[in-house]
């Protein structure tokens, strides 16, 4: 019973920020569109085990009834039209149900219009560049940074280091590969357009909470959108072999409210600005930056309100 | 019966040659040659085994303990191509050499010198493969798949394509020549509606290799130029394309992968109605089923690119069409199950490595189906659950098929019975271990494991370690193989007879056992009701 309980719990459906252990099942993820995969994974899953039942059951009783040994002799025929076409058709039944819902969730996937916010993600060997482009309409400049493996993780992870990844934490949670010096922030209940490519080898970005993973290629700007439904902290890791520290390049996504991101962003562009203010003898411009800030601070607030 | 004594007779005269070096390294004989391909392959099975065990030890548990990252890309990459090109290719051309001649009545191969060479090319490629291991900057570690720009930064890259030039051609020189067999070498009354599925399969096989593998080499050596004398194919800095590389890959990858399980299809369909004692269910459907796959298998190979950033439409067009071809697969299921139906069944070894086949192979035909799914392939593409899939089709299908083909048709090859009990200890425990393996696998794929990484969050830890203990044990099982074959070929008292199986059909049980160096060399006369797959034109 209480192995039947935990197996359930694990295969259940709570929004996960990072994986378990024995976990059984995709996770539901953190965003609108997360739960496509997931309802497209359990239904197939489900058609599977129902078909592989049925296939598996009619051979095993087969194996049962027409065993030599309980004096089975052996048939002649070898056709039957009918059940031919019959086991012809109904697998083509099915198809055409699961393309049908695997088409409109892709098509959804697929638009990344009207998106609210832009980041531009950059695969390095081995570890993110996250610049953001523009937010609620207006441009950003200058917010970027590089995003990669923490240094506990790295410590640990180094082959013979006799440290134990057991004890990388963040609290109560084990964040052994899992963890970056510096995470993606974006606003919750936004729909964020990426747009991924690459410095050098192609590498893939996946955060699993997304429902998506998307490769980012040399010479080649791909897009996709997520908008995220709850904060908190999603992990993901890179999913293209990239090389020898393909392992260790992880992804941190912390979703805020609103608010706490427009401030978050405040403060970025102002430590961005402060320091090209300095060398900038020209009024015109550095006398702009800080203007930009203002409005961008005001716009997520004029949001929430309407 | 006048055939036998007319065959003795002969071998006195010619029959092998004694001298080491005469009988193997020159033989132009089918059947010496299909014995150097599948010792090849099986001592191939071994190295990229233990590669494998490398592999598995490194992930018991979390935390790097025994290897440097870098190294364990080499393995798994080294892993992939010597099982890929080394075991089961090279295994389903050494099946195909010792028995398409003896099932469809031809004295031997069609292209007998051409044989010898597409093997003896072999080892060469391997020991250049191979080497690359022992070389400064160490072997390929870039993946089976060889993506650039990251495959460009290997200093191993020139032997790597050298050694895939040379895989091709002895591939497509092993194609040419089954084809030519096939085609112009059959007994008169052979027609080819009449032969067993396992040469169809063969067939249709030989016609993917020779329209694929001028693809991969194309492909490699694309890369070879890019590295080496400046071309641009594949570098966004020079106005190419990386994804350009996966597109010809995969179009000649993923026929490559039926290339690995067709035959495998021709041998279940050989073994069940043998030990079902009841001819193969829709014999026509089954051939055309293959042919099917096979002309399916060249349009669908932007699957596995579902991440790279296609268009909304090819996206559409390739998860439809790798969708189809799980009809033309179930159909072969069904059809499996149809046989064992009103059939009088036993169980040796070979009919259990056949029945393990159908059910593990058909779970990696589900989880096939629900990577064909877009948008769940994007949670599934290049996590741990690939590897569950591709290793339930390829470990648990292709190599389950040839290991079942070893034992069907050893008897036949050596003149002695393996023992039965030995045969089912092996299979037990394969069967059992496999699953142990691989199927935890899955699980690790769904929670967000990705493939190719060498240390993993301590979420993972548990049914990694859970697949490092069915993986050993899965390794050591194959000991009991090597000395089941061992015993077999050189102490076992048993004799066969010359039917070996009580329900076998099909002209390979028409000669003596072991089969004599010469069969056929005047043609057998055919007898519809002697073949295996029953009246065709009931």
């Amino acid at each position: 019973m209480a192995a039947a309980a935990f197996a359930l719990a694990s295969f259940g459906s709570v929004a996960l920020a990072a994986p378990g252990p024995w976990q059984l099942n995709m996770e539901r993820g953190a965003s609108t569109w997360s739960p496509v995969p997931y309802h497209l994974n359990n239904i197939s899953l489900a058609v599977c085990t129902v078909i592989g039942v049925l296939v598996f059951g009619a051979m095993f009783i087969a194996m049962f009834r027409f065993r030599k040994s309980r004096g089975a002799v052996a048939e002649k025929w070898s056709h039957n039209t009918m059940v031919e076409v019959v086991w012809t058709t109904i697998p083509v039944l099915i198809l055409i149900t699961l393309a049908y819902l695997a088409t409109g969730g892709l098509t959804t996937w697929a638009d990344t219009t009207g998106s609210q916010m832009t980041v531009k993600v950059t695969g390095y060997q081995w570890k993110w560049r996250y610049d953001y482009v523009d937010y609620m309409g207006k441009s950003i400049d200058k917010v970027g940074f590089m995003s990669k493996l923490d240094s506990q993780s790295n410590q640990t992870r180094q082959l013979g280091s006799g440290m134990d990844p057991f004890a990388v934490k963040v609290g109560d949670e084990n964040t052994y590969l899992l963890n970056v010096d510096k995470p993606l922030v974006v606003p919750v209940d936004t729909k964020i357009r990426f747009v991924i490519t690459s410095g050098d080898v192609i590498h893939s970005w996946w955060v699993p909470a997304t429902g998506w993973k998307i490769d980012a290629i040399p010479g080649i700007i791909n897009a996709a959108w997520a908008n995220f439904t709850t904060p908190g902290t999603y992990r993901g890791q890179c999913a293209e072999l990239c090389g020898q520290d393909h392992g260790f390049m992880p992804i941190v996504v912390v979703v805020k409210s609103k608010a706490d991101f427009a401030a978050w962003l405040a403060g970025q562009e102002a430590k961005s600005a402060a320091p090209a203010a300095a060398p900038a003898p020209a009024a015109a411009s550095t006398a702009a930056a800080p203007q930009a800030t203002a409005q961008v601070v005001a716009v997520p607030a004029h949001g929430s309100k309407g | 019966m006048s055939y036998a004594a007319t065959h003795d007779q002969h071998d006195d005269h010619h029959g092998a040659p004694k001298g080491f070096f005469q009988r193997w390294c020159m033989s132009t004989n089918h059947k010496d040659i299909g014995t150097l391909y599948l010792v090849f392959a099986l001592t191939m099975f071994f190295i990229g085994g233990s590669f494998a065990m490398l592999i598995r030890a490194e992930l018991f548990k979390p935390g790097l303990q025994l290897m440097e990252p870098y190294f364990f890309n080499q393995l798994t990459t080294m892993h992939a191509l010597v099982m890929i090109f080394g075991a089961i290719m090279p295994a389903f051309v050494g099946l195909g050499n010792w028995m398409i001649p003896l099932m469809v009545g031809a004295p031997d191969m069609a292209l007998p010198r051409m044989n010898n060479l597409s093997f003896w090319i072999l080892p060469f490629a391997f020991i250049l493969l191979l080497s690359t291991l022992f070389l400064p900057g160490g072997g390929p570690s870039g993946g089976w798949t060889m993506y650039p720009p990251l495959s460009l930064q290997s200093d191993s890259l020139a032997y790597v394509v050298f050694a895939i030039h040379l895989m091709g051609i002895s591939s497509i020189m092993g194609a040419i020549n089954i084809i030519a067999t096939i085609l112009n070498m059959r007994a008169p009354g052979m027609d080819l509606l009449k032969m067993p599925v396992f040469v169809w399969s063969w067939l249709i096989t030989a016609f993917l290799l020779i329209a694929v593998m001028p693809v991969l080499a194309g492909a490699v050596t694309m890369l070879l130029t890019d590295k080496y004398f400046g071309t641009n194919f594949f570098n966004p800095g020079g106005g190419g394309d990386p994804v350009l590389y996966q597109h010809i890959f995969w179009f000649f990858g993923h026929p490559e992968v039926y290339i690995m399980i067709l035959p495998a299809f021709g041998i279940i369909s050989e073994i069940v109605p043998t030990f079902a004692r009841k001819p193969i269910f829709g014999y026509k459907a089954m051939v055309f089923a293959i042919a099917c796959i096979a002309f399916l298998s060249f349009i669908v190979w932007a699957h596995h690119m579902f991440a790279v950033g296609l268009p909304l439409g090819a996206e559409i067009f390739f998860m439809y069409a790798t969708m189809l071809i799980s009809v033309p697969t179930g159909v072969k299921v069904f059809n499996w199950v149809a046989t064992m139906w009103g059939g009088s069944m036993t169980f040796e070894t070979p009919m259990l490595f056949a029945i393990a086949f159908i059910i593990l192979f058909t779970i990696g035909g589900f989880s096939g189906l629900m990577l064909a799914l877009v948008p769940a392939d994007f949670q599934y593409h290049d996590t741990y659950f690939v590897v569950a899939h591709f290793h339930y089709v390829l470990v648990t299908g292709a190599l389950f098929a040839i290991i079942g083909a070893a034992y069907y048709w050893l008897p036949k090859w050596t003149g002695n019975m393996y023992s039965e009990f030995w045969g089912k200890v092996h299979f037990w425990n394969s069967v059992i271990w496999v699953n142990v393996l691989f199927f935890p696998q899955h699980f690790l794929g769904l929670a967000g494991m990705p493939r190719r990484i060498p240390d993993y969050n301590v979420a993972f830890a548990n049914f990694n370690m859970i697949s490092s203990i069915g993986g050993f044990l899965f390794g050591a099982t194959q000991l009991i193989f090597i000395g089941v074959l061992i015993h077999c070929v050189f102490f076992s008292k048993k004799k066969a007879t010359d039917r070996v199986w009580e329900g076998a059909k099909g002209l390979e049980w028409t000669v003596p056992s072991p089969a004599p160096h010469h069969t056929f060399e005047v043609p057998p006369v055919i007898h519809d009701d002697e073949l295996a797959h029953g009246h065709v034109n009931d």
